[in-house]
């Protein structure tokens, strides 16, 4: 059959054109420019070239050294929080009931975290965590533990980690419920009767069966905590010194605080760019996790 | 290996006190020798698989006792009571190789390295899996998947017994074959007690050596597949078993003979004191009808069509309101749709509600 060419088909697609244009391609564009020119001000721009990606990944720069500083405490960070939340996780979803009403009553519970605004999570834990008037500050210090997050390192860091795996543990949890939930009971059964141990049924049934939802759910982890903002800037502000300033919280700085707009611009596309990498890598996986590799092991029979 | 005893064995899945017509299986006893391959034969949600899954203990039973070899074991778990059992759709491990997956219920069990190695080349030689052994088993067809799941059920020699849950079900016709036979031969070679769940005749008839006949939670019947094919001893399993099944119709039965819409045949036993107000029918395989040219002294039939099976014809045909198959001879080519029906009178049973009569000689 022979197509109709109707040009009114732009109209239609137009409008996402558009909508795209000004929601993302020209403020990109905006900061592809600024990430190029320096500025005194006054909306006067010079030409800088590749100067402050140069700087910016040159560690013996006051910006380069923050800027790689920021982004160590970041991978820091993620690497924490996925040891802790997925086996957390799947540890939860393991003991979750499977039948009756415990079941909802578990599912809400668990995802009552996910459902607060990242910035009262951060004021629920600045506020818990004061020695003062907080009560995990207080309980901690009237124990013996000098816990003070304003003043100590560990104690800021030990508290974002904290607040990180209270929050998101749960995700975790429940993407993993979900995949324990789609095993067919015959299963286990068999299981049963091969007469296999708990520990056997979980490493030849459970844990891969589980094993795509795990994936998605150390991306959305990963992703996350990599651009972690709200929470650790609302309980510490990133100190204290610059303990734990994460790499989005650098870049508001220097963004925001110096108006070092050249520099802040190079350094959010570097940033996008970790991410666009991240999340190719991420995706390759994934879709090749199924697929069929010649392996080199000897069977064992 | 093991003789299994079942003693007024009864399950219900609403608990003990639920009334007894509603029991998911209703109290039997039976004895199935060591060494048997018996069928549990029935269709859909007649209880069938509620007995496999009392004997291998993933389910606990309401009532009665299930003894291996004389010892209670009705509490005991699936583990110690030393059963395989093979599902109806494949169960693999996914991350272990053929080999492995063969290899898990000994492994489990702490048998030797040495001695794996050869139950496992041994399973795989009888079923044909020796080429795969190194394989990931992800990745194998859905029937040898299923061969991968038989085999370990098979594994161990030292079972009570094996039992099967329809495991043929997702497997082509073509194979079906070839695997029923192979199971056959595994069962005179491994010399294990086999316990075949179906609603397949073919399949129970070809692999059992008893086949056990469930209708509605009941165990009615449980005989040779020449016994249940000669002398059904419940219309259910006349009707179930035999294709075309048993024509069962309601008659009036007297001494030495029964009548049906006006007509009498002649019964080749006595049938006296037949239970009052009981529903009297007669049971009759279609191979034992004949068709012939409408005569006087014949049952008269009005013939509706002829079903040919290539090496058989049965006829379809009504009788009053009552419908029949009967066997239509070969070169025999029915004139008009009037026809008789010539029945062989050793193989007319007669049925007191539902139940089959003994007659007397």
């Amino acid at each position: 059959m022979e197509k109709t060419v109707n040009q009114k088909a732009w109209f239609l697609v137009l409008p996402v054109f558009l909508i795209v244009a000004f929601s993302a391609v020209l403020p990109l564009m905006t900061v592809v420019n600024y990430s190029v020119q320096d500025t005194f001000g006054n909306n006067q721009f010079f030409w800088n070239g590749v100067g402050w990606f140069k700087e910016l990944l040159d560690p013996h720069t006051d910006l380069g050294e923050r800027f790689l500083a920021s982004i160590g405490r970041n991978l820091l960070f993620s690497a924490i929080i996925l040891a802790i939340e997925v086996p957390l996780g799947i540890v939860v979803a393991l003991s979750m009931p499977r039948h009756g009403w415990q079941v909802a009553a578990c599912l809400v519970i668990l995802a009552l975290p996910l459902l607060i605004p990242f910035n009262v999570v951060g004021t629920i834990w600045q506020i818990f965590g004061r020695p003062d008037i907080g009560l995990l500050g207080y309980v901690l210090n009237r124990i013996g533990f000098n816990y003070n997050y304003v003043s100590n390192d560990l104690d800021a860091w030990f508290t974002v980690i904290v607040m990180d795996v209270w929050h998101w543990t749960s995700l975790v949890a429940l993407l993993c419920y979900a995949g324990l939930k789609s095993i067919p009971d015959a299963y286990y059964q068999a299981a049963q009767i091969d007469g296999a141990s708990r520990w056997a049924v979980f490493k030849a049934i459970q844990l891969p069966k589980m094993n795509r939802v795990l994936l998605i759910a150390v991306l959305l982890r990963f992703m996350d905590s990599f651009m972690i903002y709200t929470e650790p800037f609302v309980v510490t502000g990133g100190g204290p010194g610059n303990s734990t300033t994460f790499v989005s919280i650098e870049l508001v700085k220097i963004a925001l605080g110096q108006f070092d707009l050249g520099k802040a611009a190079a350094l959010s596309l570097v940033y996008n760019i970790i991410i666009l990498i991240v999340c190719w890598v991420f995706y390759t996986v994934m879709t090749n996790a199924g697929a069929e590799r010649p392996t080199q092991k000897e069977g064992v029979a | 290996m093991a003789r299994i005893d079942l003693v007024d064995l009864a399950h219900s899945y609403s608990g003990n006190d639920a009334p007894p017509e509603s029991f998911a299986l209703k109290p039997v006893t039976m004895t199935w020798r060591q060494g048997g391959a018996y069928a549990l034969l029935g269709p859909s949600g007649c209880g069938k698989t509620t007995l496999l899954n009392l004997i291998s203990g993933i389910v606990t039973p309401s009532r009665g006792k299930i003894l291996f070899d004389g010892t209670d074991i009705t509490q005991a778990s699936t583990q110690k009571r030393n059963i395989a059992q093979v599902f109806q759709f494949p169960v693999i491990y996914d991350t272990m190789t053929v080999g492995e997956n063969l290899a898990f219920p000994l492994k489990n069990r702490g048998v030797p390295p040495a001695e794996i190695a050869v139950r496992v080349k041994q399973i795989a030689d009888l079923l044909d899996l020796t080429p795969y052994l190194n394989r990931k088993a992800t990745r194998l067809t859905a029937d040898a998947k299923q061969k991968i799941s038989l085999g370990r059920g098979l594994v161990r020699s030292d079972v009570a017994a094996v039992l099967f849950d329809e495991p043929l079900t997702v497997i082509d016709p073509e194979l079906k074959w070839q695997l029923r036979s192979k199971l056959k031969a595994l069962h005179r070679e491994l010399d294990l007690t086999m316990i075949y769940v179906t609603h397949d005749q073919t399949e129970a008839l070809t692999f059992a050596d008893t086949v056990v006949v469930m209708h509605d939670g009941r165990v009615v019947q449980s005989g040779t597949p020449a016994e249940l094919f000669d002398k059904p001893a419940h219309t259910f399993v006349g009707y179930f078993i035999g294709s075309p099944g048993m024509n069962i119709v309601p008659a009036v039965v007297g001494a030495r003979e029964a009548r049906i819409d006006g007509h009498t045949i002649a019964l080749k036993r006595t049938y006296s004191g037949l239970p009052a107000g009981a529903k009297i029918e007669i049971g009759v395989r279609p191979e034992f009808v004949d068709i012939a040219a409408p005569l006087p002294g014949l049952l008269s039939a009005r013939l509706e069509r002829i079903d040919d099976l290539g090496r058989i014809r049965f006829a379809r045909v009504r009788v009053g309101d009552a419908k029949f198959a009967a066997r239509v001879p070969p070169g025999f080519s029915p004139q008009g749709d009037v026809a008789g029906l010539v029945f062989d009178p050793a193989h007319v049973h007669v049925y007191a509600d539902s139940l089959l009569v003994e007659g007397a000689a």
